[in-house]
């Protein structure tokens, strides 16, 4: 009997830390948020709340895209220059077509998005080039391209068309339309990766790709996969970010990446693979969006902002590394007594 | 037993570059049959066994299945064709738990085919009771011993129903009991009219389990045979194509000093109260099951692992605690279980793996010098007598047997006092094994302390002067050269007799 108990404690010590992560990110909010409303009760305000997470959302939606890339221990460091290159082209597309409607305007987001993804994708998986690399040439790649294009012009609110503007700012319901398409891209990549098979499979591929490829797992067409949907995010995003400013230069979302994997690692998803939930990752990208505005909200010098989610992301890491050897000192203890 | 083989190779090549890994091989697995794979390490038994699992294509030559050429296009094609292959080193998903490692690629479906979690833990806990065993199929595949790995292995490979089931080296990290009780499953197995394909160094085994033997040399067939009307010594002239002496030629030596004296050391959880000492010239043996801590005692004297209380000494000078650099400097060396993990860096060349333990003597001024590198890494291939192409060739494309010899010569080259050697040769072929206890007998004899873990029988009575034996973390034996027999060791060892330590 006592060996059963030691099992199930052990089983419910094991699920406590997994859950461990995401509650402590929501802890960390819950005071973040409780101090700074004690400070500046406007912060609680119907419309601050509704900024940061209108805020949040799409940096939300883009750590929800990288987490995929990051589980298959793998990086996407593209997306920021990518979310740009879209907001600016999809501008470009409407302007001068009000007719052109928000459905076909998100279609070539998404579109261009995968098709930056694909290659990125196609590199890393069938040519073995490491992800550092390519994505970090592509970043590059994309940015010159966007400065060709662009010319040093800007789109203007007043040229992007109405039904597009309320897509960045209406909302349904009383919930605005954003956050919504987050939640909802959010929970189908969660559950897809929780409850199927082959979304299991891009843990498997994190964990140990060699052990993958011999348990059949098609392991480049997963990663293939995760690219794709990363890009296909953040053209996602890169049409939202449109939406919510109207008004977008071509280096709009200059930096996110790190922005991005930041979230993603402070959320929980360890960045060799293998761990981690796209919840975890939003919630990361949450903390880091409302530490954003409280800074603002305190008077506090916005460039402090970086070096605060520096911080956090050096503690994120360290603590990870701290748990992983407990659970490992953990679970090599109860071999022992199983061994005898 | 069937007519058509289930699975067979018909004339099969396969070169890696200019390396001729295996030429023109034909073998035959039937139904209700134990087929045995015997060669040394090189000899192409990993790249057979990786043909079969549709790792590697051939260049030449068919895989046939029911009498039918088919062409796997990858491990999953061999797959879904009902062969499933238990690996040589474990291949686990750490992060997943014990369940989705088992059905990683094939998890039961509920509805809308999301995973069924409650279908894979009841399967998996009904393969742990087929195997005897308990394991938690909830718990991450992390932190799991080597043996557990198997087990784990063992049960995926299950799960698959495979009508073939290859077994490259299944036990080589598993002991007495494990060894019997996987035998027992392999002999269920044959009985179901499944065809078992079995990869292994320990004749015993062979003659233990299997029906029929092919064996290889260099990548060429030698022979297939009813294993009945063999005796060992026709296997390894088979293997090794010339007579061997006697397997284990220790020197008698004289011991002197005691260098290494461990006195009530204890990490808790993991081993207790351990004492012991070795003296110069001396090979002391610890034996004990897999999982009795005899590895674990061996990190926390060396100092990759912390340890609770007691203390060590070398020649008379305590260490600290975990500081591996002390114990180098003092005189310590440690070859761990684990080659491809713990003693190598399987990317960089011989003559680096060489050089890695004495960077510094290695100097030229502030710069570490090629020549004297190469020059030393020479030295000691010459005296392992190592096989090797260019000294500049990674360490990853040698056999098993030859990695061995580089991390001994990395280690040897610190100039030890006391050399600490886990599993020294395991998945070894005997040819090679034969050399690495000619080596450790030559050093004893020229003075060195000698700490040898291992779960080899015949290699524990052939080599050790005493053999100290462990159980649940404790010492509980030590039997003098004399007295230690197979059954006074598995007696202690499986706690039988409660001698006193």
């Amino acid at each position: 009997m006592s060996t059963v108990a030691a099992a199930n404690g052990g089983r419910r010590r094991a699920a406590a830390l997994w859950r461990a992560r995401e509650l402590s990110i929501l802890g960390a909010l819950v005071v973040l948020v409780a101090v700074t409303a004690a400070i500046t009760p406007d912060f609680l305000s119907a419309q601050g709340v509704k900024d940061t997470f209108l805020n949040a959302s799409i940096l939300a939606l883009l750590a929800v895209g990288q987490t995929l890339v990051v589980v298959t221990r793998n990086i996407d460091l593209s997306v920021g220059s990518l979310v740009g290159l879209v907001a600016f082209t999809s501008g470009r597309f409407v302007l001068g077509h009000p007719d052109r409607g928000v459905l076909l305007v998100v279609l070539l987001g998404v579109a261009i998005g995968a098709a930056v993804g694909l290659v990125n994708g196609a590199l890393v998986s069938f040519f073995r080039v490491p992800a550092l690399v390519v994505t970090l040439g592509m970043l590059y790649v994309i940015q010159g391209l966007d400065y060709y294009y662009a010319h040093g012009q800007q789109i203007n609110a007043a040229d992007v068309p109405a039904s597009l503007l309320n897509l960045g700012s209406g909302s349904v319901l009383g919930v605005p339309y954003l956050p919504l398409i987050t939640v909802l891209v959010m929970v189908a990549v969660g559950s897809y990766l929780r409850a199927y098979p082959s979304g299991r499979e891009f843990y498997a591929i994190g964990s140990n790709p060699d052990a993958a490829r011999l348990a059949g797992v098609p392991v480049r067409k997963r990663i293939l996969t995760a690219y794709v949907c990363s890009g296909g995010l953040a053209g996602l995003a890169g049409v939202l970010w449109l939406a919510r400013f109207g008004t977008v230069v071509a280096d709009a979302a200059n930096g996110w990446e790190l922005r991005v994997v930041a979230a993603v690692v402070v959320g929980g998803v360890a960045i060799v693979g293998g761990v981690g939930t796209v919840y975890g990752a939003a919630l990361g990208a949450l903390l880091l969006t409302t530490i954003g505005s409280a800074l603002v909200v305190l008077r506090v010098n916005p460039f402090w902002q970086d070096a605060i989610a520096g911080v956090l992301l050096l503690l994120a890491i360290s603590a990870d590394r701290l748990l992983s050897l407990r659970v490992t000192r953990a679970l090599r203890r109860r071999n022992v007594r199983h061994g005898g | 037993m069937s007519d058509t083989p289930i699975l067979a190779l018909a004339g099969v090549s396969k070169a890696f570059g200019a390396v001729r890994a295996l030429r023109d091989v034909s073998i035959e697995l039937y139904g209700g049959a134990v087929h045995a794979l015997a060669g040394e390490n090189g000899a192409g038994k990993s790249t057979l066994v990786k043909i079969l699992a549709g790792v590697h294509r051939p260049d030449a030559g068919a895989v046939l299945l029911d009498g039918e050429p088919v062409d796997f296009h990858g491990p999953g094609d061999a797959q879904d064709a009902g062969l499933a292959v238990i690996y040589q080193e474990p291949t686990l998903f750490p992060d997943l738990s014990v369940a989705e490692n088992i059905f990683m690629g094939r998890q039961p479906r509920a509805r809308l085919g999301r995973i069924d979690r409650r279908a894979a833990r009841t399967r998996a806990g009904e393969l742990f009771a087929r195997l005897g065993v308990e394991l938690d199929p909830d718990r991450p595949a992390r932190g799991l011993s080597i043996a557990d790995q198997q087990i784990v292995e063992i049960a995926k490979a299950l799960s698959r129903d495979a009508r073939v089931l290859v077994m490259d080296e299944p036990t080589a990290a598993l002991t007495g009991a494990e060894v019997e009780r996987l035998f027992g499953v392999a002999r269920a197995l044959r009985g179901q009219g499944k065809a078992l394909l079995f990869v292994s160094h320990r004749l015993e085994e062979i003659f233990a389990l299997c029906q029929s033997v092919t064996t290889l040399r260099d990548g060429a067939l030698i022979a297939t045979e009813e294993v009945a009307g063999l005796t060992p010594d026709d296997l390894v002239r088979r293997m090794v194509g010339r007579e061997l002496g006697a397997l284990f030629p220790k020197q008698p030596t004289t011991p002197g000093d005691e260098v290494l004296s461990v006195a009530r050391l204890t990490r808790e959880g993991v081993f207790t109260d351990v004492s012991f000492g070795v003296r110069s010239g001396e090979i002391v043996a610890l034996a004990g099951l897999v999982g009795a801590g005899r590895s674990e005692v061996a990190r926390a004297v060396f100092g990759v692992d912390r340890y609770d209380a007691g203390r060590v000494e070398v020649a008379g000078t305590r260490l600290p605690v975990a500081s591996p650099t002390a114990a180098m400097a003092a005189g310590l060396a440690l070859v761990p279980e684990d080659r491809r993990q713990q003693g190598l860096v399987m990317d960089e060349s011989i003559a680096r793996n060489v050089a890695l333990t004495q960077l510094r003597s290695l100097r030229r001024g502030p710069l570490i010098s090629r020549r004297l590198e190469r020059d030393r890494a020479a030295d000691w291939a010459i005296r392992l007598r190592l096989k090797y192409t260019r000294l500049s060739d990674a360490v990853g494309v040698l056999s098993g047997g030859n990695q061995q010899k580089v991390v001994l010569a990395k280690w040897l080259a610190t100039r030890p006092s006391v050399l600490i050697v886990d599993e020294p040769t395991r998945g070894i072929d005997v040819g090679t094994k034969a050399e690495v206890h000619r080596l450790l007998s030559e050093l004893a004899a020229e003075g060195l302390a000698v700490l040898m873990i291992s779960s080899d029988l015949p290699e524990v009575l052939g080599m050790a002067d005493r053999v100290l034996v462990m159980h649940e973390g404790r010492l509980v034996a030590e039997i003098p050269r004399a007295e230690a027999t197979e059954e006074s060791v598995m007696a202690a060892a499986t706690g039988r007799t409660e001698a006193a330590a």
